[in-house]
């Protein structure tokens, strides 16, 4: 069986010394490993960005698209190959300024990948400007005078849209989020992991030390059930969406595939592609 | 006795034109007419004119006729708006209910039947449209038996009764009119057909049906007029095949995942039309790159913008062409009857797995909504051809590097391997990329792989990328069409050729990469080039003058005001030009 270390390869990263996607990118690693699956039966699929480059760090087989577009591309392959799992990953301006809308609607498809968003409020490597995580006021070199806009709410727009899945990790905490993605490729259904993965060289607020000073894990809130999403979103609310965990999960809901009327129980990759004589005549005749 | 009929119907929208049109159409086609169908529409649903104009015979036809032998008008307007299309030996059957006017200057007479007041004795004014149908068929001398078969498809689901009361209303219908004609009766008579049953579709369907033969399973689309009814037909048959279609969020998610399919492994693809064309362009570049097939049809309209979402228009092809930024290898192809619709659909699948790069098969919207008639498709005729693709095991890659997907090789097509397998893990991207898709900036690679992707255009097999008539070695003029003009321009170039003027006919069914040496043969052979085409800035005469010149000699012919070429109209536009 594969360990982490089988999803390592041997590109080295181009992040800057402390960058949250280093962790980031290992508790994929370990989460795949400890899921049990092999590495040719991962595919990660990412977007553009600093983060977008984790599809060529990974073991695996790797997708770097186009910006904004992880999740369309990363849906259009779990279609075609059902028994793979796919990961899509991508930063917080790929996912919620871009991609915004297939993010929406993703979730609310629902089809079986994972999705976890490295989010640094900031434009990193087109170095340094707002985004749509920054909270109103940060100073960046789009927002000389502050941002004047307000910090979009990942986790309420997820709850609202209607999702199955949602949940929040801190690069720092590998062990969590490892569980958390692992969690995540075990759903049946389209898991939405939102990662606060600082930047250190073009976000000098939101550092480490503030997540740490400012973040709840909710595993350390009495009473709190994931399964219950009237809770979720009040404490979402209340906390300004700065916790940690499974933030909300439904269990019952089938994934959109197994949703899909007809839609064959092994891969369409698999298909005989060919219609057969018979077949064929029948739809002719449908138009005569 | 008539060889060819046009016969048109018109009314507001909503209120059944459509399907007063297709039940005529449909049993005319089951007598053996070959049958052409126009429809004009608004984009709304409900109210504004809308008219259905068929034309049929007993010989093959492609084209809109230029006049109209009868009109059945269910309101004033529609007279108003299409008398003028009438000849002396024409007919108006107009509907008593609306107290119709002839015009003053209308050459055809106007018979006025009670189309809605048979109907509603009948029990429902709604069958007025049969009650037209059966006067039709009272002009046409048509034993109205031959409606059973096709009243009995479409009402039989809703019993007996229903099935009874429509054969009475078209039999009430034919009565009426039958008295009314009096001693015309015979006039509009139609000479008899092989009896043979052909395939009556639009372009959209034998895309949609050529989609499933090539073993698509797969299809993401975002609706848009003329555009939806193929992923409407897929809807309903990809289910029995195990296949899906997703309707995404925008015609950018559509492509995109179309695109994480065929990598994936299934032939997979979208259909769209201009502004989807728009949005898809970072697609279509990504494709490109990353060298992973994708099939797009683009189903053209009148633009720009939102421009006439419900008319004809051909001005999408420069987009086509250069559309997305950067350079790329792409293949776009124009199909221009129901068969090549169906067969060249199969070829993008083809080519596009053959080639891994992006195909586009463009319409326009007289091809993709225009109701045909078509000899059966032959199932003997269907190939699929996927490439190079690993199909047994890999051996292990030595020190965990990555299977080379952009091998570079001589016919510049690398092997594709699909997520899942083991020991072809290797990365895709969209920045420029080694052999083994890493990313790469490097100068000599740029170029390694920037010639690599274009050569594989040089491996391009398409089959006849020109379809071809020149008779004549020294033509006075070469006509070149593409898309759903060729009826017009072949009746063109028969009334010509039979008046002496010595016609060549090229249409344009392979337009990237330009079929350069075909062409340009085809010019050299004639005085005069004439190159017809739906959009203001003649942009099928100047990819032609960009490729093989001939400015001198090449002259446009343009039309967009949204409505296709008629036959007359060109023939005199041809003449003015060759006077």
């Amino acid at each position: 069986m594969a360990t982490f270390k089988d999803f390592r390869n041997s590109v080295k990263p181009n992040w800057c010394p402390g960058c949250g996607d280093f962790s980031v990118q290992a508790a994929i690693q370990r989460a795949a490993a400890n899921v049990g699956i092999e590495p040719h039966e991962l595919a990660v699929v990412a977007g553009i960005g600093c983060s977008g480059r984790i599809a060529g760090y990974i073991n695996s087989y790797g997708f770097h698209g186009i910006h904004g577009r992880a999740l369309p591309i990363a849906q259009g392959l779990k279609m075609a190959n059902r028994d793979l799992n796919v990961i899509a990953s991508g930063g917080d301006g790929d996912g919620f300024a871009i991609g915004m809308a297939h993010t929406v609607h993703a979730i609310r498809r629902n089809i079986d990948v994972t999705y976890v968003v490295m989010d640094n409020q900031i434009y990193g490597l087109t170095k340094g400007q707002t985004s749509p995580r920054s909270a109103q006021g940060f100073i960046t070199k789009s927002t000389p005078g502050g941002a004047i806009e307000p910090s979009l709410k990942p986790l309420e727009v997820a709850l609202s849209a209607g999702a199955t899945f949602v949940a929040q990790g801190f690069s720092t905490d590998i062990k969590e989020l490892t569980a958390l993605i692992e969690a995540g490729i075990q759903h049946k259904g389209f898991s939405f992991i939102n990662v606060f993965s600082p930047c250190v060289t073009y976000n000098k607020v939101n550092t480490y030390e503030w997540f740490k000073e400012h973040l709840t894990k909710l595993a350390d809130i009495e009473g709190y059930d994931s399964q219950n999403r009237e809770l979720a979103m009040q404490t979402v609310m209340e906390k300004e969406g700065l916790v940690t965990g499974i933030i909300y999960q439904d269990l019952e809901t089938k994934s959109y595939q197994e949703k899909v009327p007809g839609y064959a129980e092994q891969p369409l990759s698999e298909l005989d592609m060919n219609l057969s004589e018979g077949q064929f005549n029948d739809l002719v005749k449908e138009f005569m | 006795m008539l060889h060819q009929l046009s016969w048109k119907v018109g009314g507001q929208q909503g209120e059944g034109i459509e399907s007063t049109g297709e039940i005529f159409s449909m049993a005319m086609n089951r007598l053996g007419y070959h049958l052409y169908g126009y429809r004009h529409f608004s984009s709304r649903i409900k109210g504004g004119h809308t008219n259905n104009k068929i034309t049929v015979r007993p010989t093959e036809v492609r084209s809109i006729a230029d006049d109209l032998d009868i009109l059945v008008a269910f309101d004033q307007e529609t007279i108003e708006v299409n008398y003028k299309e009438l000849t002396e030996s024409s007919i108006i059957l107009a509907d008593a209910k609306f107290n119709p006017v002839k015009p003053e200057d209308s050459k055809a007479p106007l018979f006025i039947v009670p189309f809605t007041e048979i109907a509603s004795e009948l029990g429902t004014s709604l069958m007025k449209n049969m009650v037209a149908i059966g006067s039709t068929a009272a002009l046409l001398k048509l034993d109205t038996t031959v409606f059973q078969g096709v009243v009995d498809e479409i009402f039989g689901r809703k019993g007996e009764e229903v099935v009874k009361k429509n054969m009475e209303a078209i039999q009430k219908g034919y009565d009426a009119m039958s008295e009314l004609l009096g001693e015309r009766v015979g006039e509009w008579e139609l000479a008899p057909a092989d009896g043979k049953r052909r395939m009556f579709m639009i372009g959209n369907d034998a895309i949609a049906l050529g989609a499933l033969a090539a073993g698509s399973r797969f299809m993401a689309a975002y609706p848009i007029t003329p555009a939806s009814e193929i992923m409407e037909y897929l809807i309903k048959k990809l289910p029995k095949f195990g296949g899906a279609v997703i309707q995404t969020e925008d015609e950018i998610a559509a492509a995109t995942m179309a695109i994480g399919a065929n990598y994936g492994g299934v032939r997979s693809f979208t259909a769209s039309a201009g502004p989807g064309l728009s949005l898809m362009m970072e697609a279509i570049g990504l494709s490109g790159m990353t060298e992973q097939p994708l099939v797009i049809v683009d189903t053209q309209r009148g633009g720009p913008s939102t421009g006439l979402p419900t008319k004809q228009e051909q001005s999408d092809l420069m987009a086509m062409f250069y559309g997305t930024h950067g350079e790329i290898p792409k293949v776009v192809i124009a199909p221009s009857t129901l068969e090549e619709a169906f067969y060249d659909t199969i070829q993008a699948f083809n080519i596009a797995e053959e080639l891994q790069l992006p195909v586009i098969i463009m319409t326009d919207l007289q091809l993709s909504l225009g109701k045909q008639t078509t000899e059966p498709f032959d199932y003997s005729k269907i190939e699929i051809r996927r490439g190079k693709i690993v199909e047994d095991e890999l051996e292990p890659v030595e020190n965990k590097d990555y299977f080379k997907r952009y091998e570079n090789t001589e016919d510049g097509v690398s092997t594709r391997v699909f997520p899942g397998t083991a020991n072809g893990i290797h990365h895709v991207t969209g920045v420029e990329h080694d052999e083994t898709g890493k990313p790469s900036e490097s100068a000599g690679n740029r170029e390694v792989q920037m010639d690599k992707r274009f050569r594989k255009l040089e491996k391009l097999n398409f089959n006849k990328p020109v379809h071809v008539n020149a008779p004549h070695d020294d033509a006075d003029v070469l006509l070149v069409g593409f898309n759903s003009t060729r009826g017009a321009l072949e009746e063109v170039q028969e009334r010509l050729n039979n008046e002496g003027v010595k016609v060549n006919h090229a249409h344009i069914r392979l337009l990237f990469p330009f079929p350069s040496d075909e062409m340009a043969a085809l010019v050299n052979r004639a005085k005069k080039v004439i190159v017809v085409e739906n959009n203001k800035t003649s942009q099928l005469a100047n990819i032609m003058k960009m490729n093989i010149g001939g400015h001198n000699k090449t002259q446009s012919i343009t039309k967009y005001d949204g409505t296709p070429f008629l036959p007359r109209e060109l023939e005199n536009k041809v003449k003015e030009l060759l006077d």
